[in-house]
Parts: C-alpha cells; sequence; structure tokens
C-alpha cells in the first residue's frame, strides 16, 4: 500500500471516526489518537524519509492535507458537541417567564398629594411660591381680613370649628393671603404664592360632605393684573389636570374677599362637553372659584388698590380627584382602606 | 327664589325658552339650580263638568259622577272626595292618564261600578302639600266656573308655567324679587322693562294717624324706616286664583287674601311686610325697641319663645307682639275674623334680623330677604302696593297717608370710574361706548366726561358702592366669555420649594420606596386618642362646641390616627398594611393665642410587608425591620450629629421591652417600637409597629458636611469575632467599646450573627461581628492587624465579661 493509499485510508477512517464520536471525551480521544505524536499520521510522515526526493514534497503536501482536514473537522464536531452541551443546559434551565416576580415593598401618595404636588409643580414653573399656613388661625385672619365681617351672612357658606372665640381651624387656605400679602416686599417684585392645605368645616360627614377636606388657593398681586391673566391661568389649572382639549367658562358668583367674583366651570371630562348625567347636561363642571382680590382685602394689608390688584382663586383638590377618577364618596379619602389607596399608583 | 317666566313677561318681552333664560341667568348674574315644570310627566288631565253626582249605592263616602269631559257622552267617574257635587268644574285624570308622581290612571271598578278615571286633588297632580291651600287640603280642587270641559287642566292652576329656580348668592339681595330679576333681565337682554304702577285710593274721611300712632324706639341703624297703613272693613277670604297661583308657584302656601297680598307683594318688591289685626292692638299704640330680658312671645307657629336681649319687637303699648323681621306674634294674627288690618312696612338691620332668624331658628322668606338687604328706596310704594291690593282683595278702603316712625332720607349712591381702569382690571379694550351702553342697559344714570362715567346707582341696587363693583358689572355684561385669555406680565419671580417644603417631598418618596403607603387621616380625634403617643406631654387644642364625640381635639400623634386607619383595614380582612402619614401635630401653648404646629413624620405597619407568594413565604413584620427603615430614612437626612436609640419604657402606649426613643445628639426626635398589645387591643388591631418623627425639629437639626474621601488603594484586612456575652449588655455598648479599642485602622464593625438558642446558656446571648481594618497610606501587615485585633478582645473580655469563641 502507497504512502499516498495509507493516507486516504487514515482520512476516511477518521472521518468516520470523528463523526461517530457523540460526545467531547470521544473527539479528544480521535484527536490524540489520530494527530498525536504516536499516531498514524505522524508515523506516515516519518516513513516519507524512504521515499524519492520526487515524490516527498508530493506525499508531504497530501499528509498535510489531510491532517488539516481531519483537524478541522475534529474542531468542527467538537463545537457542535459543546453547543449541544450548553444547549442542554439551557433548556434545563429554561424557566416560566410568566410567574410573578419576587414582591418589593412599594408604596405610594396618597391621590390627594398626587393633585397637589402636580398643581403646585405647575405653579412653580410659573414662578409661584408655595406657602404653608397654620391650619389654626385666628378669626381675624380667616375671615374678617378677608373681608368677611362677624355677622356677614357669607359666613354660613362656611360654618366654623371654633377653639375659642377668637380661634378656629382654618376653613379655607386663603386664611393665609393677609399675612402673604402684609409680609410681602413689592419692591422685590410681585407676590405669586400658592397655599395648599387641609381645611375644615362643621360638616356632618356623608358621601360629599366631609369635616376635613384639602384645598389650594393661588394669589397674584402685582401693578397690572387682570382678569384676562387670571382665565388664562385657570385654562391653564384646568389643561394640566384633565387635558388640553378642555376648556374653561367663568360665571359670576360671589365671594366676599373677591370682586368681580367669578367660578369656573371646566368641559365636562366624561362627556366632552356634549352634556351626561355627571354634568347634568350642561357639558359642565363646576370646579373652582376665584376672581380680583376686593380693594379692602388689600387695604386692610397695607396695600393701595389705587396701585396694586390681583386675582386669587380656590378649588378643591378632593373635588378634583372625585371628579377625575369618579370617587363617589369623599370619606375614601380619609378611611385609608389600603384597596383605595392602591388604586392610584402613580408616583408623586 | 323662584321666579315665573309667566309672571316675568308682565314686565319684559321675553320670546325665549326657559332653559334658554336659565342659562343666561347663570351666566351673566347668579346660579340656576333648575327650570321646573310644574306639567312635566302629566297627561290627558282635563277639565271636567259635574253633570250628576249620586251616592255609591254600596258605600258611606263614595260618589259617582257623570262628568262632561268635551266628548260626545259624559264618562262616570266614582270619586271619594267629601267636596264632590253635581254643577262644579273638576280636575279629571282620563283613562291612560299620568299625574303626578309618575302614577297612571287607567279605568277600574270601585266596589262594583266601573270608574273611567279619577277626580283629582291638587297634591295628586304632583302639588307640594306645603303649597295647597288649607281650605282645598281635604278634597278635590274645584275649578272656576268658565273652564271648558276637555281642554287640559293646567293653565287654569298655573301647571303650564315654567319656573327658574334661581339660587341667589349673598350679594344679590336685589334678584330676591321679581322687580329686581326684571331688570337684571333688562339689562342682559337691552329692554325697557314695564314696571308694575301702584293705584292706590285713599279714603277721604279716615285718617290712618288718627287710629294709630308708631313710635321707633330702637336706634336709627337698627330700624332706618318703620310705618304703616291703615285698611278698614276689610272681608278676609281665599285669594282669587290668580293669585294663589302666582303665590305657590312662588313656592308659597296661599292663606287668605290679606296673608296673599303682603307675600305677593314681597316677592314683586322684595320688601317684606307684615299684617296686624289691628283690634287686637292695644289703643293703636305700636312701638318699636330692642327685647328685654325674660321677655316671652308667642309666635304665628304656636311656640312661646323666651325673647333675647338681641332682638328687635313690635310692640303694642310696649307688650311684643312680633319679632321684627322673623315672624309675627300669635295673639295678632289675622284670621276670618279681621276687619282691620294695620299693614307694617319696615327696614330693619340684616345683622339684627341674621342673629334673631339665627338664635330663634326661625328662617323665613322676610329673614331672608332682611339678611341679604332690602331696597330702603321701595318701602314706602311697596307698602301702598299692599294696602291697595289689601283693598281690592277685600273691599276695604285704605285710610288717608301713614303712621310713620322713622322715615330714611334713601339717597342714590354716586361711583366714579375712568375707562382705563375697567381696562387695567379686565384686561380688555372696551370703548366709552361700550361701557356707556352697559350702564344704560343696567338703567343707571351716568355722565360721561373724558374717560370718566360718573355712575349714580339706583337704590334697588344696594351691592354697589366701589368702582370694583361697576367693574364686575361691566365686565358681567360684557360677557366673561368675551374676556381674553393671557398670563400674567412683568418680572419674573422664581417659583421653588423652601428646605422644608423639599425635605418634606424627599421624605414621602423615601416612605413610599420603603413600601410604606401615604395615608391622610382626621386630625380631629376624641381626646383620650389625641393624647395617645405624644412624643412630648402637651394640654389638647380642643374645640370649643364639637359635632360629635369622636372628633373633639386636634391630635399629638399622627401614629394614633394611623392605628385607626390599620383598624378599619382589618375589620376589612385587610390584615398586611404599611401605611406612613406626614402632617401636623398641635402642641397647646397656653400662653398664646394659638398652638404649634409642628410637622411630623409615622409610620405603623402591621402582618407582613411582602405578599405570601410562591417561593416567599410571608415575613411578619418586626421591631429590627421598621428600625431599618427609620434608619435608612434617617440616614438619607445626613445629620451631622450620631443617631442614638436608647430603649425606652416609659410610653404608656408602647410595648416597654420593645421601644427605642430616638436621639440625634442629645435631642430626642421620636421614638420607634411596637405598640403595647393592650393599646393594639383598644384600637383594635394586630401587633403592629410603629414610629413617630420630629420633621421640623429633623430639618431643623445641622446637617454633615458632605465631602469626598480617596478611596483607598490598598486593600482592606477583616478579622471576625464571635462571643458569648451576657443577654444584658446591648450591641451598642459592644460597637462602641470595639470602636474606642479598634485602633487607627478600623473602618467598619458590621454585626452578622446573633443567636440565643439553645446551645447558648441561660442569661447568654452569642454575637459575631465583622472588623475591617485599612490603611490609606498603605498596605497592612498581618501583625498591625493581629495586634490591633487583640487589643479589642482584650477589651471585650475585660471590660464587657465576654467569652471570645
Amino acid at each position: 500500500m502507497s504512502l499516498q493509499d495509507r493516507l486516504t485510508e487514515l482520512r476516511d477512517q477518521g472521518l468516520a471516526d470523528i463523526k461517530s464520536a457523540d460526545v467531547l471525551r470521544k473527539v479528544n480521544q480521535v484527536k490524540v489518537d489520530l494527530l498525536g505524536k504516536k499516531g498514524p499520521i505522524t508515523e506516515v510522515l516519518r516513513g516519507m524519509r524512504d521515499l524519492s526526493p520526487e515524490e516527498r514534497p508530493k506525499v508531504g503536501a497530501y499528509a498535510n492535507e489531510v491532517r488539516d482536514k481531519l483537524q478541522a473537522a475534529i474542531d468542527q464536531r467538537h463545537a457542535e458537541l459543546e453547543q449541544a452541551v450548553i444547549n442542554k443546559q439551557l433548556a434545563a434551565e429554561t424557566l416560566d417567564v410568566t410567574l410573578p416576580g419576587r414582591d418589593v415593598a412599594q408604596g405610594q401618595p396618597h391621590v390627594i398629594t398626587q393633585i397637589i404636588t402636580e398643581l403646585e409643580d405647575l405653579f412653580m414653573g410659573m414662578g409661584y411660591q408655595i406657602v404653608d399656613g397654620d391650619e389654626v388661625e385666628e378669626d381675624y385672619y380667616n375671615f374678617e381680613r378677608l373681608n368677611l365681617p362677624k355677622d356677614h351672612p357669607a359666613r354660613d357658606m362656611q360654618d366654623t370649628f371654633y377653639i375659642t372665640k377668637d380661634v378656629l381651624l382654618r376653613t379655607q387656605t386663603s386664611a393665609d393671603q393677609p399675612r402673604s400679602l402684609e409680609n410681602h416686599d413689592f419692591s422685590k417684585g410681585p407676590l405669586k404664592v400658592l397655599s395648599p392645605g387641609r381645611v375644615y368645616r362643621r360638616d356632618t360627614d356623608d358621601a360629599t360632605h366631609s369635616h376635613q377636606f384639602h384645598q389650594i388657593e393661588g394669589l397674584v398681586v402685582d401693578k397690572h393684573i387682570t382678569m384676562a391673566d387670571l382665565k388664562g391661568t385657570l385654562t391653564l389649572v384646568a389643561q394640566t389636570l384633565f387635558g388640553d382639549q378642555f376648556d374653561v367658562r367663568l360665571r359670576p358668583s360671589f365671594f366676599p374677599f373677591t370682586e368681580p367674583s367669578v367660578e369656573a366651570d371646566v368641559t365636562c371630562f366624561k362627556c366632552n362637553g356634549k352634556g351626561c348625567a355627571i354634568c347634568k347636561q350642561t357639558g359642565w363642571i363646576e370646579v373652582l372659584g376665584a376672581g380680583m382680590v376686593h380693594p379692602h382685602v388689600l387695604e386692610m394689608s397695607g396695600i393701595d388698590p389705587e396701585v396694586y390688584g390681583g386675582f386669587a382663586f380656590g378649588l378643591g383638590p378632593d373635588r378634583f380627584a372625585m371628579l377625575k377618577y369618579g370617587v363617589d364618596d369623599i370619606r375614601n379619602f380619609y378611611l385609608n382602606d389600603v384597596r383605595f389607596l392602591s388604586q392610584f399608583y402613580k408616583k408623586g | 327664589m323662584r321666579i315665573s317666566t309667566t309672571w316675568l313677561r308682565d314686565y319684559l318681552k321675553l320670546d325665549i325658552p326657559a332653559d334658554e333664560l336659565a342659562e343666561k341667568i347663570e351666566r351673566t348674574a347668579v346660579e340656576v339650580d333648575g327650570v321646573i315644570r310644574p306639567s312635566e310627566g302629566l297627561k290627558k288631565v282635563v277639565v271636567g263638568h259635574v253633570l250628576e253626582c249620586e251616592p255609591h249605592p254600596d258605600s258611606d263616602h263614595l260618589h259617582v259622577c257623570q262628568v262632561d269631559v268635551g266628548e260626545e257622552e259624559p264618562l262616570q267617574i266614582v270619586c271619594g272626595a267629601p267636596n264632590v257635587a253635581a254643577g262644579e268644574n273638576v280636575i279629571v285624570a282620563l283613562p291612560n292618564s299620568w299625574i303626578g308622581d309618575h302614577t297612571k290612571i287607567k279605568k277600574g271598578k270601585m266596589r262594583g261600578i266601573v270608574s273611567f278615571g279619577m277626580l283629582c286633588a291638587l297634591d295628586e297632580l304632583g302639588f307640594d302639600e306645603k303649597l295647597v291651600p288649607k281650605e282645598v287640603a281635604d278634597g278635590i280642587f274645584i275649578l272656576p266656573a268658565d273652564a271648558v270641559p276637555g281642554e287640559p287642566v293646567f293653565s287654569y292652576i298655573g301647571m303650564d308655567d315654567e319656573i327658574i329656580d334661581l339660587s341667589i348668592t349673598p350679594n344679590r339681595g336685589d334678584m330676591l324679587s321679581m322687580n329686581g330679576t326684571a331688570h337684571e333681565l333688562a339689562a342682559i337682554y337691552d329692554q325697557k322693562p314695564t314696571m308694575p304702577t301702584v293705584d292706590l285710593q285713599e279714603s277721604a274721611t279716615d285718617v290712618a294717624e288718627d287710629d294709630l300712632t308708631v313710635q321707633v324706639d330702637a336706634d336709627e341703624t337698627d330700624v332706618p324706616t318703620y310705618k304703616m297703613r291703615l285698611i278698614k272693613n276689610v272681608t278676609v277670604k281665599p285669594s282669587p286664583l290668580w293669585l294663589q297661583v302666582r303665590i305657590w308657584n312662588a313656592g308659597m302656601r296661599p292663606i287668605n287674601n290679606v296673608v296673599d297680598a303682603t307675600n305677593y307683594v314681597l316677592m314683586q318688591y322684595g320688601q317684606p311686610l307684615h299684617a296686624f289685626d289691628y283690634d287686637q292692638l292695644t289703643a293703636g299704640k305700636i312701638n318699636v325697641r330692642l327685647a328685654k330680658e325674660g321677655e316671652h312671645l308667642t309666635t304665628l307657629d304656636g311656640e312661646d319663645r323666651e325673647l333675647l336681649p338681641t332682638d328687635l319687637l313690635i310692640c303694642s303699648d310696649d307688650q311684643p307682639i312680633c319679632l321684627a323681621g322673623a315672624m309675627g306674634g300669635l295673639d295678632t294674627e289675622v284670621t276670618d275674623k279681621t276687619t282691620t288690618i294695620a299693614l307694617e312696612g319696615a327696614v330693619f338691620d340684616a345683622v339684627r334680623i341674621r342673629k334673631a332668624a339665627h338664635n330663634h331658628d326661625l328662617h323665613s322668606e322676610a329673614s331672608m330677604r332682611y339678611e341679604r338687604g332690602i331696597d330702603h328706596g321701595m318701602t314706602g310704594t311697596a307698602l301702598d302696593a299692599a294696602a291697595a291690593m289689601i283693598a281690592e282683595l277685600g273691599d276695604g278702603t285704605v285710610a288717608k297717608g301713614m303712621a310713620v316712625g322713622r322715615d330714611e332720607d334713601v339717597q342714590p349712591v354716586t361711583v366714579a370710574i375712568t375707562l382705563s381702569r375697567i381696562n387695567h382690571v379686565l384686561g380688555t379694550e372696551l370703548t366709552n361706548e361700550t361701557v356707556a351702553d352697559i350702564f344704560k342697559r343696567l338703567d343707571f344714570p351716568t355722565v360721561v366726561a373724558d374717560d370718566t362715567f360718573t355712575v349714580t346707582v339706583p337704590s334697588r341696587r344696594w351691592d354697589i358702592h366701589l368702582p370694583a363693583d361697576l367693574i364686575e358689572e361691566v365686565a358681567r355684561l360684557y360677557g366673561y366669555d368675551n374676556l381674553p385669555a393671557t398670563l400674567p406680565t412683568g418680572q419674573p419671580t422664581i417659583g421653588k420649594l423652601n428646605e422644608t417644603q423639599q425635605v418634606i417631598r424627599n421624605s414621602r418618596k423615601l416612605m413610599e420606596s420603603a413600601g410604606l403607603t401615604q395615608a391622610i387621616s382626621y386630625s380631629l380625634t376624641t381626646a383620650e386618642k389625641a393624647h395617645a403617643f405624644a412624643l412630648h406631654a402637651s394640654e389638647l387644642t380642643n374645640l370649643d362646641f364639637p359635632m360629635s364625640s369622636e372628633r373633639t381635639a386636634l391630635r399629638l400623634s399622627l401614629v394614633s390616627g394611623l392605628l385607626d386607619d390599620l383598624a378599619y383595614n382589618n375589620a376589612r380582612k385587610e390584615h398586611n398594611v404599611a401605611l406612613y402619614e406626614e402632617g401636623r401635630v398641635f402642641y397647646s401653648q397656653p400662653e398664646e393665642v394659638r398652638p404649634v404646629e409642628v410637622e411630623h413624620i409615622a409610620g405603623a405597619i402591621t402582618g407582613s410587608m411582602v405578599k405570601k407568594s410562591w417561593g416567599v413565604a410571608e415575613q411578619p413584620v418586626d421591631f429590627y425591620q421598621i428600625k431599618g427603615i427609620v434608619a435608612s430614612y434617617l440616614k438619607s437626612l445626613a445629620l451631622a450629629e450620631e443617631v442614638r436609640y436608647v430603649a425606652n419604657s416609659d410610653h404608656a402606649e408602647m410595648h416597654p421591652g420593645r421601644t427605642a426613643n430616638i436621639y440625634v445628639g442629645d435631642q430626642l426626635v421620636g421614638f420607634v417600637g411596637e405598640v403595647h398589645p393592650t393599646t393594639a387591643k383598644a384600637y383594635k388591631v394586630r401587633e403592629t409597629y410603629v414610629f413617630e418623627l420630629d420633621l421640623t425639629a429633623l430639618i431643623a437639626l445641622p446637617k454633615a458636611r458632605q465631602q469626598y474621601q480617596p478611596i483607598s488603594k490598598f486593600p482592606s484586612m477583616t478579622r471576625d469575632v464571635a462571643m458569648l456575652i451576657d443577654d444584658n449588655v446591648t450591641n451598642a455598648t459592644i460597637v462602641a467599646l470595639i470602636n474606642q479599642k479598634g485602633g487607627a485602622h478600623l473602618q467598619d464593625v458590621q454585626l452578622f450573627d446573633v443567636y440565643n438558642g439553645s446551645h447558648v446558656p441561660d442569661g447568654k446571648k452569642s454575637l459575631a461581628y465583622t472588623l475591617t481594618y485599612q490603611n490609606q497610606d498603605a498596605t497592612l501587615v498581618d501583625e498591625e492587624v493581629t495586634q490591633a485585633f487583640d487589643k479589642v478582645l482584650t477589651a471585650l473580655t475585660d471590660e464587657l465579661g465576654a467569652e471570645i469563641r
């Protein structure tokens, strides 16, 4: 048998062995057996000494070719089997990815806080300061300085918890307005404040009344503040809370601390103004009260109403939340049932 | 105030649907509660003429009637009303008709006799029982003789009217009258209203002052005007139907011609009037004064009322006969037998009447108007109108002149405003013409000079006395829809949270990230709960006049309210609850007018914070979990001084062995621990862990100056120590000692095991710590560390009696 034939035989045998090796160990064994230093290929190469100088390069070239071919086959088979091993392992490790993830305890902000925060951010963007007034206030600041003298019929609209004859639980966060007005240095620019917070009314708790609820009052005073500015500001509030497609309309109303006074209605978000049960077929929902600061309020704070003027508005986050999310009982906000609280999962 | 659109059309040309009118009023003047259509939902209710009326053979009270309803054949209808009789015109609900309360009337049999429909009383048509005249309350309603059988009945009894129900704001008392509303609509629609005129015929012989003297002792602010008219030879009887219709459509019950006339004029002019039975007065002497201590008056409703020194009284020869502006007395009430009427027209002080109405819980149509103020210039006219009407309806005569106790000289108010001011406030570019036209529509005489309007405001609009009030008139009549929408311009300002607000916001997020959900609880609670869990003892801030025993005082802690929240959840089978609250507590300060309000943050956790799930067991919360939450929260505040947890057994509501006071430096800032089992039971909660922190104090405390520390390039080395030590030696003591003796290179001490199970002798526990050493400037040598570590071991053994294992 010529060396060439021997190499061909080794090649064919080797390729068959490689093909039949079904585990990595066997592939490695084939490699050692065929290509190792004591293997048959090496032996063939050693036998080349006996060949004629003409034949030697031919056989040498052929031997290299066979060896490379075998090496390539071994590498390929090795890779195939390695992949099979990994595939098997991966298959064994496969999970049901639809099983729930491990719970990480997460709390959430109260829905009222979410609304207050949203409005605080909106108004801070427009240069307003946030003011947190006291919840226990003097009658003088809560009422008298807001142009509500004792025995004013409008006091009936705000039945009050008194601590003493002169001290009460604030019925409105605008109780803080006189303090803001008298403390502000107008030489440093306009007064722009937003007062969110808890307020109290002497009401029996039921689905639509709560003795404790929240208010957000805004106040802007400068040399040239117009009612058009008020309208524009309120429109922005409505669009921030409900969406860009919402419109605001003003209607005359009465608050002792503003003149003119208006109620602001927003397009009904349930029916987009077409008329439905929520808006009593009007297409509008009453959401806030506002007006131009009454000259008496400015005067009582030592501000000349001939030079300065401004607007004020007040809205109820509780009512906003009820309207926005369809909450039908205001008491839900203060009972803190986790099944209620957890429904408002937006982060503050 | 119910405004009949039929009545309104006496004054104005209004070819406008009531809904549109209501919408216009709401957009321009006052809120509208709704439009009432009394006949809405009613069908096939017609006039019937009773041809025959025979007793029912099988009944002692039913009648069988043959009723002409405008058809060829009369209908047979069985009727149980006592006042049914042949010859009457009645209200017939035909077969398959709809009457009040969504009731359908069908053909039926009554004791064997077929009845084709029903004869109706007013309340059966949906009339409020309070509005039905008493004389027709017990039977069917009898229609006028000229009613045409077969015609719908609604126009005869005012049910075809459309009534706009106004919700009047306190400033628009002028709209509590037909005249005021007519003026308002005239301005809105730019019409000239036809206002009613008074045609008063006075007696040539009888003079009021001869029989009646009036003296006002009360001062001028309390009673600026008081005058009376005398109407003689009056026959008191039911009013004609047209008047009754107007009265009941205005929401009042027709009584008799005298009372109805005063109520009609009240509705028309907004001027309350009171009719006295002159013969019950003593010697025709009237005086008006404040009540004296201990006086009594029995009012029309039969109540004996003890009078207050703030009450204004009408007296007859100094005996109280009427609580001014609120309710008359029973003794001088107009009855069927009354023949001479003393009619009062007066102006009373709003605050006086408001107090009286409040104190005696007497809220009437009169008091409601006096409280909001009335037109001081209209009293005499209204008095004349009512006197004329009573005389006409009761066939009486009006005595000449008035008995006047006081008569205010009413002057119109003049207010000046410039066009530029109006445009400055509204942000508009109105012209002189536009503004002048609005004042003209309001019928306010105005003088225009350059851009100044000098406006004479008639007494009927007593709410207007400032330039700002005129701006409102211009704005609402110009239309708020026509205002542009802009944002304030001018010097820019920076809006940002102050430090407290920023910390509060961050604190909320940290609590939420730690797994606690925000609660907002009630600040008002019981005295006992208000005191509970107080960080510092304090008197309570109590309500003067609480609504309920559940809400009498302001809280001193937030934990107390959170436990109420937990109880609410537990009662609804929610046993895993983790809540926090951020809010105020109220420390009373007796020397100050108001309590001091302190921001707190508190948490309460019960059950497991992690839901039981596959591969995860519930992990019931324990002291160390809530302490971990508090500790990591406090770490985020970067306080300059060390936070210390000191065991405390003094909180009555807390577990004495599982509570720590929290100090920053030497300042007490809060506590953390388990709620005392007895307290938990009282609040109806299960095992619960809580913390309460004084956020105001934490915000005020000095903060650590944060400075970068270079990270050492040299490796660190660790040594572990496990020791057996007495139970009562705390971790804090051990860590403090290790730190004290640890040497310059000790970087960290980490507790990694606590064991006090069965392999540890009684009274002992096993603790294990890892000590980490590192040098900033060089690689540590083994011997250095060993030497330092040995010092620690010696100290632990010698000073704390630890047995190193």
